[in-house]
């Protein structure tokens, strides 16, 4: 149910069966193969049989470490080439876990269907989140998470119906900016890895979008520019406004945010998708992946 | 019908029952013995399900039904107000990549087969390729007859480019010849030129005869008449340049020049020669010679029309297709499935077309697909099959239905339901509460469907299955927010009642982290915010806010938050506050709490105090104690007056 790069050659893939499973991609002959797997890394603990397996939902690496949450609530550390797992947080949460992914080295962030957001610090011991954020409202259930690659406390959550939750870690329980998205379920959201004024979000509804801040400074009014001592101004205005991020302005609509459908005539759910570089790769329910290889064309 | 035995079932063993689902049967080894012979064996039974449509499980054909999809839902979706010529334009299109989709499926099937090296598999493989060709070939005639509808004239050149296409046996042979050093000392080199010759490929044929005639130069003027003839044949133009009338003028003289030529003796030294001539004009005998390569009796059909009637009308069709089929097949073998399909196309017969290919195929996928087209077509005249829905509907819906039962298709045929007006819904409801849901995200894409199209009572049922099957596994946050999404009160009920179980049990709540942030869904029934209530009393009773803690106590009870079993907790809650050294409740508050413990003890009848153990009454006696006390100190509190 989902899958990352450990390192060039191998992959993490975190199965519904509740297995964890470490491939290693052949260059030369481009295949592959199971290098490690864990069985049974979440399972539910049912009455009348005796454990079956939970979906594992959500997988997230660090080389060498590798984090998973599932639908049994529980957080499992492992580490590639160790047969146990390092650790194991049992009933972490009392709800799903849908997503994680990783604040700094030793913080992870999960996000649940009670629509909670937790930070988890993995070198303490005792097995409570360190820090809990809750939208208000409904408690609407978040799909997704991601966290700006270059400034930490920048976190973005996908919901149920379809909002695009901005947090911001450092201040306040709860979310920055609500941006009213998808009709149905968001599925997966990404900052791009190396331009992160660019996000990408899926649906259920069929329609992949591409969330666009980056401001073009020769694009502002043209009486500023008059003046020598003024442009200078300006612009070092400009390479200020650019690190404190567009995405944490409370009026979106004071900065420009342009927002493309990159997909032209949707049918059914874009269920994930990743983005490096100029390529975007997803995958939909009908069981058809498409890559784009001119994403900034 | 075939006879199909069930593996591992042995009806002399054991008896067995069956039972029908929505697609498949269970068979079931019950404990009888067979008959006659009393119990059978305390052994335990075996379950055998038997399925019937075993296509959609080939890897491979899962992309045509994928894309296929696609292109339904794009025809459904076009824009029926373009009229005329840009209609059936569009309608052409997308036969076209229906053929397409039939094409790259055939290429992958190809390449599995080449590749697979259990002989079992390579033999189902080889048979879907020549399954699908088969399809590719009758759709394409039936694009040419009914949707695009060709025309005299322009009709013979569409059935010249299907029979190219499609009879390729002799592809291996042309290549042969043509890539040999010196084709026209090729044993086969006639063979070739015949070949052309029989598809009307006039131009090809001509290059390989001049190969011929530069080594053979007494042939010259004979070749020199031939070629001519050949490059003067008056073919139908898909252009308006000349009428049809004109073509026809064009096309009788030129065959009287070519009778000429051949009643003369120009062509009697060489036999080859003499017989393309007799081709060119239309022999029956001539043409049938070359049987081998021909291979079908369409491909006779189509050449026949070429060089006797190239103006051919659609409706003249049927006489000469029965008649070639006589005379290609002569008696030796009867008509397979193929060739009556085909036969039926020709003389136009949709319905027998459409009932054929659903006798002599597996399963609905082209019948289904074909049928909507022509029905977009406006060609299928809408008589009701006798259980109401018409044709086109009902395929659809069989379609669909064998889509469900696979574990990932299911979701193309919610769209095909989508798309039958009359009795769509109603199968889509039956057949979306039986999808296994196995995954927490599967059950989400469900009951997205259901809430798009309205259907509560499916979105009401999926919740209460995901939120039992939570329960059970004792994910109690995730059972909540199964009821959340279903809006369903007495669920939430239920959840609350098993976290106040639980904290009877254990003295402490499991999953703070759930009921300290219920938010606004606490208001979704009257347990659970009791639930959050009694969690924020125990807060402020550990953060020492002891005057706020025990208003909310009170207001739990007073204002029949509470449910009646738990009042007496409530009130041994309440204890340690009463017992406490500084006063917390007021006077009135007292009271209130006195009144509440009378209401609990009076309700019970004489018989229940009897049978009360020592610890109730034990603990009512020290309310009783407590209350008086504090009632006591409140009053000469109260009383007291400030200062001096």
């Amino acid at each position: 149910m989902d899958m990352q790069f450990l390192d060039q050659e191998r992959i993490v893939v975190a199965s519904s069966t509740g297995t964890v499973t470490i491939f290693r991609h052949h260059q030369n002959n481009q295949t592959l193969s199971a290098n490690q797997r864990w069985e049974k890394a979440h399972y539910h603990v049912d009455q009348d049989t005796s454990c079956g397996g939970a979906a594992c939902t959500g997988v997230i690496c660090n080389n060498p470490e590798i984090v998973t949450v599932g639908e049994d609530g529980r957080i499992n550390l492992f580490r590639a080439d160790q047969k146990d797992a390092v650790r194991s947080i049992d009933n972490a949460d009392s709800s799903t876990l849908h997503a994680v992914t990783f604040l700094r080295t030793n913080e992870i962030l999960t996000v649940n269907s009670i629509g909670q957001l937790k930070i988890w610090d993995l070198r303490q011991q005792r097995n409570e989140p360190s820090q809990i954020f809750s939208l208000t409202g409904d408690r609407v259930p978040l799909h997704c998470v991601d966290r700006h690659p270059n400034q930490q406390h920048i976190v973005a959550t996908g919901g149920q119906d379809g909002m695009l939750s901005i947090w911001d870690i450092r201040q306040g329980t709860m979310p920055v900016s609500l941006l009213n998205a998808h009709e149905a379920e968001m599925w997966e959201v990404h900052f791009h890895p190396s331009k992160p004024d660019h996000l990408f979000t899926c649906s259920e509804d069929g329609s992949l979008w591409h969330w666009d801040t980056s401001t073009d400074v020769s694009e502002k009014p043209s009486f500023l520019h008059q003046g020598g001592r003024s442009s200078t101004y300006f612009s070092h205005n400009a390479i200020n406004q650019s690190v404190v991020s567009a995405w944490l302005s409370n009026d979106p609509t004071k900065d420009r945010m342009e927002i493309t459908n990159l997909i032209p005539n949707q049918t059914l759910s874009v269920n994930s998708l990743d983005v490096l570089g100029p390529c975007l790769v997803y995958g939909t329910d009908a069981e058809a992946i498409y890559v784009n290889r001119q994403l900034f064309a | 019908p075939p006879l199909l035995v069930v593996p591992g079932a042995d009806p002399s063993a054991r008896q067995l029952c069956f039972a029908w689902g929505p697609a498949e049967a269970l068979v079931c080894e019950t404990l009888f013995g067979s008959r006659g012979t009393g119990e059978g064996g305390p052994s335990s039974s075996r379950l055998f399900v038997v399925r019937k449509d075993q296509d959609i499980y080939i890897q491979t054909l899962r992309k045509l039904f994928n894309e296929s999809h696609g292109i339904f839902i794009g025809l459904q979706r076009s824009e029926e107000e373009l009229a005329g010529k840009s209609r059936k334009a569009q309608l052409v299109q997308v036969s076209k990549n229906y053929r397409s989709v039939i094409r790259a499926c055939m290429e992958d099937m190809h390449q599995a087969a080449i590749s697979a090296r259990d002989p079992a598999l390579h033999s189902q493989y080889s048979t879907q390729v020549s399954i699908l060709s088969a399809m590719e070939l009758i759709w394409n005639l039936c694009e040419i007859l009914f949707v695009e509808a060709a025309a005299a004239g322009p009709l013979l050149l569409r059935l010249l480019d299907w029979v190219r296409l499609h009879v390729c046996d002799v592809d291996n042979m042309v290549r042969e010849v043509l890539s040999s050093e010196n084709p026209s000392k090729h044993e086969l080199f006639w063979n070739v030129v015949d070949v052309f010759v029989l598809q009307g490929r006039m131009d090809e044929a001509r290059h390989l005869l001049s190969k011929e005639v530069s080594a053979n130069p007494t042939s010259v003027n004979m070749y020199k008449i031939l070629d001519d003839l050949m490059k003067k044949m008056p073919v139908p133009s898909l252009s308006n340049t000349q009428t049809l009338t004109e073509m026809e003028l064009k096309w009788q003289h030129w065959h009287e020049e070519c009778q000429r030529y051949l009643q003369d003796g120009t062509f009697a030294s060489n036999s080859h020669m003499e017989s393309i001539c007799k081709i060119l004009l239309g022999d029956e005998d001539a043409i049938l010679e070359k049987k081998e390569l021909l291979t079908t009796w369409y491909h006779f059909l189509v050449t026949r029309l070429l060089y006797s009637h190239p103006t051919v009308k659609p409706m003249e069709l049927r006489f000469y297709a029965q008649s070639s089929m006589d005379l290609f097949l002569g008696g030796e073998s009867s008509p397979e499935p193929l060739d009556t399909i085909l036969m039926a196309a020709f003389e136009f017969e949709m319905h027998q077309v459409i009932k054929e290919c659903s006798i002599a195929l597996s399963n609905w996928w082209f019948v289904a697909h074909l049928t909507d087209l022509l029905d977009h077509c406006k060609l299928l005249q809408s008589h009701n099959l006798y259980f109401g829905s018409n044709m086109r509907e009902f395929l659809l819906l069989e379609y669909a239905s064998g889509l469900f039962s696979h574990h990932s298709l299911w979701q193309l045929g919610v769209d095909y339901f989508d798309h039958c007006p009359e009795y769509g819904r109603v199968y889509l409801e039956l057949h979306i509460e039986r999808i296994p849901l196995n995954t927490e995200q599967k059950a989400l894409k469900v009951l997205r469907i259901c809430e798009q199209r309205q259907m509560h009572e499916q979105v009401r049922s999926i919740c209460k299955i995901m939120a039992m099957k939570a329960l059970r596994n004792n994910r109690l946050g995730s059972a909540l927010s199964w009821s959340i999404r279903a809006k369903d009160a007495a669920f939430a009920t239920l959840i609350s009642d098993r976290f106040l179980k639980d904290y009877c049990e254990r003295g402490s709540f499991s999953d703070l982290d759930l009921i300290d942030n219920l938010g606004p869904s606490m208001l979704l029934s009257d347990r659970l915010t009791f639930l959050g209530k009694y969690r924020e009393f125990h807060r402020l009773y550990g953060e020492k806010r002891f005057s706020e803690a025990a208003r909310l106590l009170l207001m739990l009870m007073t204002a029949r938050i509470a449910p009646r079993s738990f009042w007496m907790t409530l009130l041994t809650d309440a204890l340690p506050l009463l017992e406490q050294k500084e006063v917390i409740f007021s006077a009135e508050q007292t009271y209130e709490l006195m009144r509440c413990l009378e209401d609990l003890t009076t309700g019970k009848s004489d018989k229940q105090k009897f049978q009360e153990d020592d610890v109730e009454t034990m603990k009512v006696e020290m309310l009783r104690l407590a209350l008086a006390r504090n009632l006591a100190r409140v009053i000469i509190k109260e009383g007291t007056l400030e200062g001096s």
